[in-house]
């Protein structure tokens, strides 16, 4: 095979077979898929499917922690995950700007089998489009996934009730200042990473502790403060956040420090926010830490009361402010 | 010692506002003349826990917030010139000009880039040598340096593609401007203290010893800022006027010297327009002639004309401290984060950015 994809690639004929067979097919390989046929066919035994897609479009491509393969597998999992459900296939449709390297599209491909793998999820149906030098930057992929919803779970961001405790899986903004830094070649030394994975597991075990959880929601774009907001807003009720409490690795407390960026406005990708009523906070906190992905899980506030579709911020002086919805791309300020 | 935590202290900043509270009952008006400041205060609640007496004023120290309309619209009159590439720090592309924003004539398909360093140009003057950079040069004495390393390095390597589009301005004599203004009551000042990390804290001193007004270098973490007041409210209550530095960890008396050299090498100090302030005599920098070539009104032969637009907006009074945001008719109306009137909405350290997105609806 070429180095590089070509526009022959797409146009459905031998060297598209060759492309499939020999990087997706060898890597996504499953009974399912190996079907081949127009669509997907699946047994399913339950009533209620949870249902998503996502893009992905990240600069750059490969980043430490990941790349915009395991990024694809992980949002879409997590989606269904976080929606109380039980991940269990895939889709995914790569559009590929001419001229992209086959042997970054393996590796790519090869990050994408290996987390759903990980994930007991399998990728199930594809597309793959080339377009033309400089219509897309390098590789896009589109990602959809059902999942079955868990009986007796009822996960849902209107869910939030007074009193209900805030718990978050770990450290904030690790996947936004990683790309952000790594974008921009700010030549920020220390071990900036992303957080990248996927968080069905976890999920998993903090129903198996307590399954009433009332509001789970991975923290991607916007950060904690766009996802707490959303929360508020559909749930009707006002969250006070402790800013003390908040989780942030050194590396990204520096770096947003000297952006001027606020780490709660900046993109998880292996980060969910639970709310918990008080009683079983504890145990749930508990058993997240006893899984890999939840050993930092902290308490990083509370629901304090209704009707108040806000969220706050009880500032390490013992002050109080507004965390507003974000607006706009987070721009680094001039000093 | 990571130098942020540590300045983050809890209990520490407890003790500190306990203590700011038994300094004294009169009514003290204090200027934070830095945006970074505006935000810091409000970003940590630091209002919340002061006491009543004393009042805290947002200054003009937004570099942003002080340029011109008139700029925002030149650098869109550049943007829109043959094989130009616009090179800008990420503030100011959401800046509202009289037809639309940097923001949106880039998503118009104008070459415009956000670049963290004036450096940054060097680079991408090299790697666009058929292209012209122009890089908007504004900031304070904060940012001035950077522009003044960087056009030094272009003339040095001799690269003919890289030009400024330059509206630094020096801090010192607009809190001289403020000081004269009779409606404005300023009993003391929280002095910036990443621009007095290059100028030192002498440029300060006529505060004290021609106004009375005693003034506290300070920065930017909590514990920082509640030190910085409680030493300003002593300053105030004892009425004696001096200069003190509360940030010694980077402020030295006589500033940085390499930076300021550097600025002198490329910069001469003019009169400069503020917006919403009006011009200021000497609060300026322009590139001296042996850099003039950079200069790219010069090199474009644009005839550059400043006016402020934005009817309706009160941004002036507010960056004299003389309304707060919520005072203007616009505020959160017409005016809001997504939908600016003026640059105080749209800036990082906009005093009215700082009150909405932190405090519109605290009770």
């Amino acid at each position: 095979m070429n180095d590089t994809i070509t526009l022959s690639h797409g146009s459905g004929g031998v060297q598209t077979n060759r492309l499939i067979n020999e990087v997706f097919f060898k890597y996504f390989n499953n009974d399912i898929l190996n079907q081949m046929n127009d669509a997907a066919q699946v047994d399913v035994d339950f009533k209620k499917l949870a249902f998503t897609t996502d893009s992905f479009v990240v600069n750059p491509i490969f980043f430490n922690g990941g790349n915009i393969g395991k990024l694809a597998v992980c949002g879409t999992v997590n989606d269904i995950a976080v929606s109380g459900a039980k991940p269990l296939y895939l889709t995914s449709a790569f559009i590929i700007e001419e001229g992209f390297s086959i042997e970054k599209l393996e590796e790519i491909v090869k990050a994408m089998a290996l987390e759903a793998n990980k994930a007991g999820v399998k990728i199930v149906a594809g597309d793959t489009k080339v377009v033309e030098k400089g219509n897309v930057d390098g590789i896009f992929i589109n990602t959809s996934g059902i999942g079955r919803i868990y009986e007796n779970v009822n996960i849902n961001c209107a869910n939030a009730r007074v009193g209900d405790i805030v718990i978050v899986n770990g450290t904030l903004g690790d996947h936004g200042m990683t790309i952000m830094c790594e974008r921009n070649k700010l030549g920020l030394e220390g071990n900036l990473k992303s957080d990248c994975a996927c968080l069905n597991s976890l999920v998993d075990t903090m129903i198996e502790a307590y399954a009433g959880i009332h509001v789970i929601r991975d923290a991607t774009r916007g950060g904690v403060a766009a996802v707490l907001n959303e929360i508020s807003e559909f749930s009707n009720v006002t969250i006070a956040l402790d800013e003390n409490k908040l989780p942030l690795k050194e590396e990204v407390k520096g770096a947003t420090e000297m952006l001027g960026l606020d780490p709660l406005y900046i993109a998880n990708e292996g980060k969910l926010c639970a709310f918990v009523p008080e009683a079983y906070a504890e145990k749930v906190l508990n058993a997240m830490r006893k899984h890999p992905l939840g050993c930092e899980a902290v308490i990083i506030g509370k629901v304090t009361g209704e009707l108040g579709q806000k969220v706050y911020l009880n500032t390490v002086v013992g002050g109080k402010r507004l965390v507003d919805m974000p607006s706009g791309i987070q721009l680094p300020r001039i000093c | 010692m990571k130098f942020v935590d540590e300045f983050r202290n809890n209990e520490y900043s407890k003790k500190l506002v306990e203590k700011l509270n038994n300094i004294s009952s009169e009514k003290i008006n204090i200027m934070e003349v830095c945006g970074t400041h505006t935000m810091a205060i409000f970003k940590y609640g630091i209002r919340d826990v002061l006491p009543t007496n004393v009042n805290l004023i947002s200054g003009p120290g937004c570099p942003v917030c002080v340029t011109p309309q008139s700029y925002i619209d030149t650098a869109i009159t550049l943007s829109q010139k043959k094989d130009v590439i616009i090179a800008t720090f990420g503030d100011m592309m959401r800046v509202p000009g009289k037809k639309g924003s940097l923001s949106t004539k880039k998503a118009e398909g104008f070459d415009i880039r956000i670049v963290y360093s004036p450096m940054d140009c060097l680079i991408m003057a090299s790697q666009n040598p058929s292209k012209n950079i122009v890089f908007l040069s504004v900031g304070f004495e904060t940012t001035a340096p950077m522009a003044a390393i960087t056009v030094l390095e272009a003339k040095q390597k001799n690269i003919r593609n890289l030009f400024f589009f330059t509206a630094h301005k020096i801090v010192p004599p607009a809190m001289e401007a403020l000081v004269q203004d009779k409606e404005l009551k300023i009993d003391g000042f929280l002095l910036p203290g990443h621009v007095c990390a290059i100028i030192g804290t002498k440029p300060y001193e006529f505060l004290s010893e021609d106004y009375n007004i005693p003034g506290v270098v300070t920065g930017f973490e909590p514990i920082d800022i509640l030190q910085g007041l409680n030493t300003l409210v002593n300053l105030i209550s004892k009425k004696e006027y001096r200069i003190e530095n509360e940030y010694k960890r980077i402020v030295k008396t006589e500033g940085n010297p390499i930076a300021l050299e550097y600025l002198s090498k490329a910069f001469n100090i003019v009169d400069s327009s503020w917006r919403g302030i009006g011009r200021i005599p000497k609060s300026g920098l322009e590139f001296n002639s042996e850099y003039e070539d950079f200069d790219a009104l010069k090199h474009f032969k644009i005839d550059y004309e400043e006016y402020d637009g934005s009817p309706g907006c009160k941004c002036g009074e507010i960056l004299k401290g003389k309304i707060k945001p919520t005072d203007c008719p616009l505020f959160k109306k017409l005016c809001t984060p997504e939908n600016p009137v003026g640059s105080c909405m749209v800036s990082s350290e906009g005093t009215c950015a700082a009150y909405y997105r932190y405090h519109r609806d605290t009770k």
